[in-house]
C-alpha cells in the first residue's frame, strides 16, 4: 500500500492545493478526525477551522469556513467555499464572519438556532486559534 | 452616382469600423482564454460535488424523508425558468439563441397547462424576454458590475433562486444557458436544477465502496443540496462567459471580414470614378484642342 494519498483542496473557482500528503486533519462537524493512508471510505460536512495537510514532511495548513470533505484508501478531496492559507488568516475576515454569524443567530428562528450558534462558536474558536 | 470626395468618406468611415471590430475581436480572444482558464479552474470542485452528491442522493432518493430539493415537491404545475445571457451585445447569435429556447420551452409549458416564471441573469435576455412575457418575469440579477463572473455572484442567483423555491413559488427550476464547445459553436442548454438531476451510476468511476458518513446522510444532504445548486448555477455561468466571449470573437471576425471586402469593393469604385474623371477631362482638352 502506497504511504501517502493525494490530497486535493479545491474550491468553486480554483483548486487551492495538491499533493502526496502522509496525513490530513480536517475539523469535521462531529469532531476533528484525521486521514492516513489506507482510511475506508468516508464522507464528512466540516465546521470552520483549521486543515492541516502533511505534505513532503512539510505541513501546509488552511483556514476553511466549513465544507465537504471525501476520503477514500488513497485519496482525500477536501471542497470547501472558501479557505486562506493559514499564513494569510488574517485576510480570511474571520472578524466580518463573526459578526455576520451574530446577526443570523439574532434572526434565527426554533429550527436552525442550535445550528447557527454552533458556527458562530466555531468561527469564534478559529479566531483564538489563528490570532 | 456618388461623388469622389462622398467615396473617400465612405472609405475612411468602414476603414475605423474595420478597425473597431479587429480590435473588438483581439480583446474577445483575450477574454474568452481567461474564461476558459476560470472554466478549467472551476471543474474540479464541480466533479467533486457531482460524484458525492450523486453517492449519497442515489441511496437517499426513495426515502420518503428525502428533501425537497432532491425529491420535488410533488407537483410540477409552476416552471422557474433561469435564462442567464450576457450583459452586452454584439456577440452574434449568442443571446437570442438562448432565449429562442427558453421561449419555446416556455411555450411548451404553457401549451401543457403550466404556470411559468421567468427569472433572468443578464440585461440582453431581459430585454429581449420583456415583451412576450413581461408578466412572468419575477426576477432579475443584474451581473453588469462583476467584471469576471465569481462565485459570489453564482451563490447570490443561486440563493435567491433557493429562497423562492423554500417559499413555495415554484416546483420545477431549470436554467439555460450556452454551453461552450468551441469559438464557432456553443450549444442552447436547459439543464434542470431543482430537483436535483443525478447523474446516472457510472461503474467505471465507482469503486464499489461504501461510505461512512458524518452526520448522517440526511444532514449532509441539506448542506450539500443548495451547495450544488449554486455550483451548478456558478457553471451555467462560466461556460455562458466562455461561449458569449466566443461568439463575440467570431462576430467580430465575420464583421472585420465583411469590412475588408466592403472596402475593396468601395476603392474599386473610387479608381474607376476617379479614372472616368480624368477621361472625361482629357476628351475636354482634345475636342477643344480639335475645334481650333
Amino acid at each position: 500500500m502506497a504511504d501517502t494519498l493525494k490530497f486535493d483542496l479545491v474550491s468553486p473557482e480554483r483548486r487551492l492545493a495538491s499533493g502526496e500528503a502522509t496525513m490530513v486533519v480536517a475539523p469535521g462537524v462531529e469532531g476533528d478526525f484525521g486521514a492516513m493512508p489506507g482510511h475506508s471510505p468516508f464522507f464528512a460536512t466540516l465546521r470552520p477551522g483549521v486543515v492541516t495537510a502533511q505534505m513532503a514532511g512539510k505541513e501546509e495548513k488552511f483556514v476553511v469556513f466549513g465544507g465537504f470533505a471525501e476520503i477514500g484508501p488513497d485519496r482525500c478531496s477536501i471542497l470547501v467555499e472558501d479557505a486562506v492559507p493559514a499564513a494569510d488568516a488574517a485576510s480570511a475576515g474571520i472578524a466580518e464572519r463573526i459578526v455576520e454569524a451574530e446577526k443570523a443567530l439574532a434572526e434565527a428562528d426554533n429550527d436552525n438556532t442550535a445550528r447557527r450558534a454552533q458556527y458562530l462558536s466555531d468561527l469564534r474558536a478559529l479566531q483564538l486559534v489563528t490570532a | 452616382m456618388p461623388s469622389l470626395k462622398d467615396l473617400k468618406n465612405r472609405i475612411s468611415s468602414v476603414k475605423s469600423t474595420r478597425k473597431i471590430t479587429s480590435a473588438m475581436k483581439m480583446v474577445a480572444a483575450a477574454k474568452l482564454r481567461r474564461a476558459q482558464n476560470a472554466a478549467e479552474a472551476a471543474r474540479p470542485y464541480a466533479e467533486g460535488m457531482e460524484k458525492v452528491l450523486g453517492n449519497i442522493a442515489r441511496a437517499a432518493k426513495d426515502s420518503p424523508s428525502a428533501p425537497k430539493l432532491l425529491a420535488g415537491t410533488g407537483k410540477d404545475a409552476v416552471h422557474l425558468l433561469i435564462v442567464a445571457t450576457a450583459e452586452r451585445g454584439l456577440c452574434g447569435g449568442f443571446n437570442s439563441s438562448i432565449v429562442k429556447l427558453a421561449r419555446e420551452q416556455a411555450r411548451a409549458l404553457q401549451a401543457a397547462g403550466k404556470t411559468v416564471k421567468i427569472l433572468t441573469i443578464g440585461r440582453k435576455g431581459r430585454e429581449q424576454l420583456l415583451r412576450d412575457y413581461r408578466e412572468n418575469m419575477v426576477g432579475h440579477v443584474d451581473l453588469s458590475d462583476a467584471r469576471t463572473i465569481g462565485y459570489g455572484n453564482a451563490l447570490s442567483a443561486a440563493q435567491d433562486v433557493l429562497a423562492r423555491f423554500d417559499a413555495g413559488e415554484f416546483d420545477v427550476a431549470t436554467i439555460f444557458y450556452n454551453r461552450f464547445q468551441s469559438v464557432i459553436s456553443q450549444i442552447p442548454t436547459a439543464t434542470r436544477l431543482i430537483p436535483a438531476e443525478v447523474p446516472a451510476e457510472d461503474d467505471a468511476a465507482s469503486d464499489g465502496s461504501v461510505y461512512e458518513y458524518e452526520p448522517d446522510e440526511e444532514e449532509i444532504l441539506t448542506e450539500l443540496l443548495p451547495r450544488s445548486v449554486a455550483t451548478q448555477v456558478f457553471r451555467a455561468l462560466l461556460e455562458n462567459a466562455a461561449s458569449e466571449q466566443g461568439a463575440r470573437m467570431a462576430a467580430m471576425d465575420n464583421a472585420t471580414r465583411n469590412a475588408g471586402e466592403m472596402i475593396k469593393k468601395l476603392t474599386l469604385e473610387y479608381n474607376r470614378t476617379r479614372q472616368a474623371a480624368i477621361t472625361k477631362e482629357l476628351i475636354e482638352i482634345i475636342s477643344g484642342a480639335e475645334a481650333l
